[in-house]
């Protein structure tokens, strides 16, 4: 996967930069949660129809199978959600740099996502 | 049967400090069951392999006596679950010491329950033989020398322990290792509630206000259970509860928002409508248990060895240009002084580095700080050899030589003296699998007892 054009400055704003929430987290001692929660539906949805946001994409940059990524649309909230297995130490293991896990979220913050295609 | 059910959870975990105005205000709503969480496996491995809490005696003191005290002057069932963050045996004890201590103190008379949580070695091995043990994924399968290598097993007890605890007519639980939901939704599952419904409360109230804006743990949330709906509100009047809030917090350090697993099955929330009653209030249905054979989830730990770790700093521009070749030559310098006391694979060092590569090991395209905050760890067999392997690359990266080195009366600058500390053991979760079990009850003895009488 080209990661370049996906870090694109010209392809549009950082995931960070749209997002009100953007956050990593344990799922338990195995896995790392990401959430991005979005300011209203419109930009969730401008996010979500992009695509930008895949298993392979995220495969790339964690270094983990594309087959074990996980990744949730969740219209309620107006968010996506990542969940990947620790793919290095468990939680809190010699190794761990991350106990809680709670800033592994930096990869996915340049991420460029572009403008809404005009029809 | 009642209409409804009122639970207010008193905290995302017990000893966090919350507003004594919000237990008042909850006490006022007169609840059924007044619970709260004490556990977590978030702060990692050492809780569990130390039989140590994270919340100090002083922190518990203070929520405990309040809480205890309002549930006594209420006079309804006040649940607590995994005492003592990791709820083993130790944290259990430890946690039953510090509510004798409050009892006494406060003159309070109550039947309590207790529940331990830790899992015989033999029940699990009997269990992996019998094909009932598996793996949640990122473990391998257990293995019955990896269950003899842990230092203690809890399993994650579900509703029945609590169930039983209220029919010997118990007025304060404590628990070791529980689901949290089990805290809020046992009293719904003993007065014959809709279970999907107060499973997914009960998973609202587990972390205390943090499904409110503005969001807190350490703070109390009501919920009050119909036979086809739950409500939610926050007991502070600053915060509130809103669909979105509520629907954001079901992401909350799990996999799936739209489903979630307990014990007794999967709840799917794919059909839940949440609709605002208020600025304040939030009104929930069409939350749906798909109850499974039921399964416990076990937790288990193995010692790694002792820890001793440095802290220091480094600002020349050539040393942090020539940091792998500063890490390889402490790294064979300590193998060759460690050699009589020591094989290579008996001990291991970490060099972090912040500022390149601390927080995440593969960071794109690393851009190097102005300063770079090192940690040095030794882990090793025993404490002594910890510290000494420790000792040995400290001094060995201080004075140590690279090319063009023009800094050269030492690499680093350190904040303290000793500049060394000892960490204690380290431990890794080895287990973290469900077993499947006939009944998940039978591994969780309730015992009741008169206190105070």
């Amino acid at each position: 996967m080209n990661l370049t054009d996906v870090f694109d400055p010209a392809r549009g704003e950082r995931l960070y930069d749209l997002a009100e929430v953007m956050r990593s987290k344990n799922a338990g001692p195995l896995y790392l949660t990401f959430d991005m929660i979005f300011p209203d539906a419109a930009v969730y949805r401008r996010v979500l129809d992009s695509q930008v946001l895949t298993p392979e994409l995220v495969s790339a940059l964690y270094d983990v199978d594309s087959d074990a990524v996980s990744i949730v649309a969740f219209d309620a909230a107006n968010a996506i959600k990542i969940t990947i297995p620790r793919t290095g130490p468990t939680s809190g293991a010699p190794g761990d740099r991350d106990v809680y896990g709670a800033q592994q979220h930096e990869p996915l913050i340049g991420v460029r996502i572009g403008p809404v295609p005009s029809r | 049967m009642e209409e409804e059910l009122r639970i207010m959870a008193v905290a995302g975990n017990l000893g966090y400090g919350f507003p004594e105005t919000s237990l008042k205000a909850g006490l006022e709503r007169k609840p059924h069951l007044i619970g709260a969480d004490n556990g977590s496996s978030d702060p990692g491995p050492y809780y569990l392999g130390s039989g140590k809490s994270l919340i100090k005696r002083e922190q518990l003191r203070r929520d405990l006596g309040l809480s205890l005290a309002a549930a006594r002057s209420a006079g309804v069932p006040y649940v607590i679950g995994t005492a003592g963050t990791a709820g083993g045996q130790p944290h259990l004890d430890g946690f039953l010491d510090i509510l004798d201590e409050v009892t006494r103190r406060d003159g309070h008379r109550y039947r309590l329950a207790t529940i331990p949580a830790e899992i015989d070695k033999a029940v699990v091995k009997q269990a992996i033989r019998e094909g009932r043990v598996k793996s949640m994924g990122v473990l391998p399968e257990l293995t019955e020398q990896a269950v003899d290598e842990t230092v203690r097993i809890v399993g994650q007890m579900g509703t029945d322990p609590f169930v039983s605890a209220f029919e010997a007519g118990a007025d304060v639980i404590v628990a070791g290792r529980a689901c949290d939901t089990a805290i809020y939704a046992s009293l719904a599952a003993w007065r014959g509630f809709d279970m999907g419904l107060a499973f997914h409360m009960a998973k609202l109230l587990e972390c205390g206000a943090q499904c409110a804006v503005p969001l807190a743990a350490n703070d109390c949330l009501l919920g009050t259970l119909r036979r086809d709906h739950f409500e939610l509100e926050p007991m502070n009047p600053s915060r509130g509860v809103t669909p979105v809030s509520v629907s954001a917090h079901m992401m909350y350090e799990q996999p799936d928002p739209h489903h979630f697993f307990e014990p007794e099955g999967m709840i799917d929330l794919e059909r839940t409508v949440i609709e605002p009653l208020d600025a304040r209030r939030v009104r929930v249905s069409g939350s749906r248990l798909e109850t499974m054979a039921p399964s416990i989830k076990l937790e288990g730990v193995r010692l790694r060895g002792y820890r001793s770790i440095t802290v220091a700093g480094m600002a020349d521009p050539l040393l942090l240009g020539a940091l792998d070749e500063v890490e390889a030559r402490v790294r064979d310098d300590v193998a060759r002084l460690v050699a009589h006391d020591m094989k290579p694979g008996d001990y291991e060092l970490n060099f972090i580095y912040y500022g390149r590569n601390g927080v995440r090991v593969q960071q794109r395209e690393p851009r190097l700080a102005h300063e770079v905050g090192m940690v040095i760890e030794a882990i090793a067999p025993t404490q002594d050899l910890a510290s000494m392997a420790l000792s040995l690359a400290r001094s060995s990266f201080l004075h140590g030589y690279f090319k063009g080195r023009k800094a050269t009366a030492g690499n680093l600058a350190f904040p303290f003296s000793p500049s060394d500390f000892v960490g204690g053991e380290v431990y890794e979760f080895t287990v973290y699998h469900v077993m499947q079990v006939d009944d998940p009850a039978a591994l969780f003895p309730v015992t009741t007892t008169l206190i105070g009488g």
